[in-house]
């Protein structure tokens, strides 16, 4: 299948991403070209055949609830762009009505 | 100062008195400033690597030492060192400091090695040619006009030109082996699940193993039986014991190898690299080996179904790059939606964002099926179809790449064709299996050519110990221009 400008911005979105106008072509034929190359896989029947979703034999692994202190308040802020001490810092949520 | 390739030859030297731990650091940190240019290392940590060599060469004397004594290590930028930068070769995580360490760096330091700084890499592991790095494209040292190929260049470019005897790279889709091959050095990717991810920034959460890189069997064998086994941050690590790799190398036997006609008979494979892989074949043949062609009809399927799921895979976890609870965060946001979206915009180069959006799209309503739950089912098939291949073989033959090392800007502007560079890689990633890249000559225009074996799930001690046979095998013999 072929997608056009209006899927990129619906995907962008998705991905939390913006696409400005200037890049929008170069990415559509990228895209294209990517997923029709994808497509090769219909050639193959897996009818009756289960996805392979967990590469790992290790079942329901447990240890021990031992209360540790890892990661300090101060060391979990230390990357953060905005934080004030206790939280990290955003642009106002909710205005005031 | 000698140019050791081994960790026995360094420790030798210590024992003896020829060799002081502290020279050798200052040896690799002048070598290291010497070739800057190739931009191998994103970080040098100098003075710690200083500090750390007069303990450890006490540690030595006295006979107290880690396995890893006496070794000098640099790590991907993409393995979390508590305290220390790490920036994964992206503008979003350019000033981001660890807050603990990987558990491969903390098993790493237990036994003694010194980690001499951070390697570059493509971002967030993402390319085949180290060209994706924020940091600027790392050099091919044997030719500085080729890539070193990636995504774990640095690591690769580092072993090769002597910046450091060893390094920590990660293999998604081949990331270890394709660079080790570039580079004329060895590169190991473990089975899925031998290695701890804890610390290790995510790509593809299936696919993503840490591997050693070397100029020798042994050491990687080393490493890797260092850096192996369970570990309580990481639930996917296998819980079986890790044998002492370094210590079961010497092998006996003959043994059953099987090639895949569809790979020499392949388009994109360059007549230089067939003959080494023919030659491979004719050696071992001559040295009472069974090597036969047995087919692999899903070889075409591999590069598409591989980068279905891992785009997914990336386009989830890159979700947590959200410029607020670390990371870069964008001047131009206005709210808390455009601070999402323009600081991971701002902050991601082209290519990761490119899968991030088609890893997006094939997890979308009305394309999951098709895309991602289509490309976990030939994933299936390949593995089944391979394992069934490993039932009557020890080892599959294989080139690790179909061209030697590119020229730097050749592929970049294309990126399928950069993803098809990968064919030779991904099917060991796709089947969750061990394989290795070991050095198998140069081509006529002097550039390094690599040879993989693969094999079974946990089968790392009989590939090891066969790769150093081969290469002993290889050495032995004349030298053959291909």
């Amino acid at each position: 299948m072929k997608i056009d400008n209006q899927t990129i911005d619906r995907i962008a979105h998705l991905a939390r991403l913006e696409v400005s106008d200037a890049d929008k072509p170069a990415l559509l034929k990228d895209m294209n070209n990517i997923l029709s190359f994808m497509e090769k896989l219909n050639e193959l029947d897996t009818t009756g055949v289960e996805p392979l979703i967990y590469l790992t034999d290790e079942i329901n692994v447990y240890r021990e609830d031992a209360v540790k202190q890892e990661i300090t308040v101060p060391e979990a802020l230390s990357n953060a762009p905005e934080q004030d001490g206790k939280y990290f810092r955003v642009a106002k949520v909710i205005e005031k009505s | 100062m000698k140019d050791y390739q081994r960790l026995s030859e360094v420790r030798d030297d210590i024992q003896s008195g020829a060799l002081n731990l502290d020279d050798l650091v200052n040896h690799y940190l002048q070598r290291i400033k010497a070739e800057a240019h190739l931009n191998a290392f994103i970080e040098v940590f100098a003075e710690e690597a200083r500090a750390a060599a007069a303990p450890i060469q006490q540690k030595l004397l006295n006979g107290t030492a880690g396995k890893l004594a006496g070794m000098v290590i640099g790590i991907k930028d993409i393995i979390c060192y508590k305290g220390h930068g790490i920036a994964v070769g992206s503008k979003i995580l350019e000033n981001y400091k660890s807050i603990y360490s990987a558990t491969v760096v903390e098993r790493l330091l237990a036994e003694d090695a010194i980690i001499i700084g951070r390697l570059n890499c493509d971002e967030f592991a993402m390319g085949g040619s180290n060209e994706n790095s924020y940091f600027g494209p790392v050099k091919n040292y044997a030719d500085n006009t080729k890539v070193p190929g990636g995504s774990s260049g640095g690591s690769a470019v580092a072993v090769q030109a002597g910046l450091c005897l060893a390094s920590l790279g990660t293999d998604t889709g081949g990331s270890v082996r394709q660079p080790a091959a570039f580079c004329g050095v060895v590169g190991v990717k473990p089975t899925y699940g031998r290695v701890s991810r804890h610390g290790v920034v995510a790509y593809a959460s299936s696919f993503d193993q840490v591997g050693p890189i070397a100029n020798s069997v042994e050491d990687a064998a080393l490493i890797l039986e260092v850096i192996a086994g369970a570990d309580e941050f990481d639930s996917t690590v296998s819980s079986q014991a890790v044998p002492a790799y370094s210590e079961k190398l010497k092998f006996e036997g003959k043994k059953r190898i099987a090639y895949l006609p569809e790979v020499l008979e392949s388009a994109g494979l360059d007549p230089e690299v067939k003959a080494m892989t023919e030659n491979a074949i004719e050696r071992l043949r001559a040295d009472g080996h069974t090597v036969e062609p047995i087919s692999f009809p899903y070889l075409e399927y591999v590069v598409p179904t591989y980068y279905i799921l891992t785009m997914a895979e990336s386009s989830s976890n890159l979700a947590r790059y959200d410029g607020v609870h670390y990371g870069y965060r964008s001047p131009n946001a206005t709210d808390l939606e455009s601070t999402y979206k323009k600081s991971r915009s701002e902050g991601f180069g082209a290519e990761v964002k490119r899968r991030i959006m088609l890893g997006t799209f094939v997890l979308s309503a009305g394309y999951y099926d098709a895309y991602y739950a289509k490309a976990q089912k030939v994933r299936n098939i390949i593995r089944s179809k391979t394992e069934e291949i490993l039932k009557d073989h020890d080892f599959i033959l294989l080139p690790t790449t179909p061209t030697p090392a590119f020229g730097l800007g050749e592929k970049i502007s294309d990126p399928l064709t950069m993803y098809l560079a990968d064919i030779f890689t991904v099917q060991a990633s796709l089947a969750g299996i061990p394989a290795i890249s070991i050095p198998a000559g140069n081509n006529s225009a002097g550039l390094p050519l690599g040879l993989q074996f693969i094999t079974k799930r946990f089968g790392e001690t009989e590939l090891l110990a066969f790769s150093k046979y081969y290469l002993e095998l290889f050495a032995s013999q004349p030298v053959v221009s291909y």
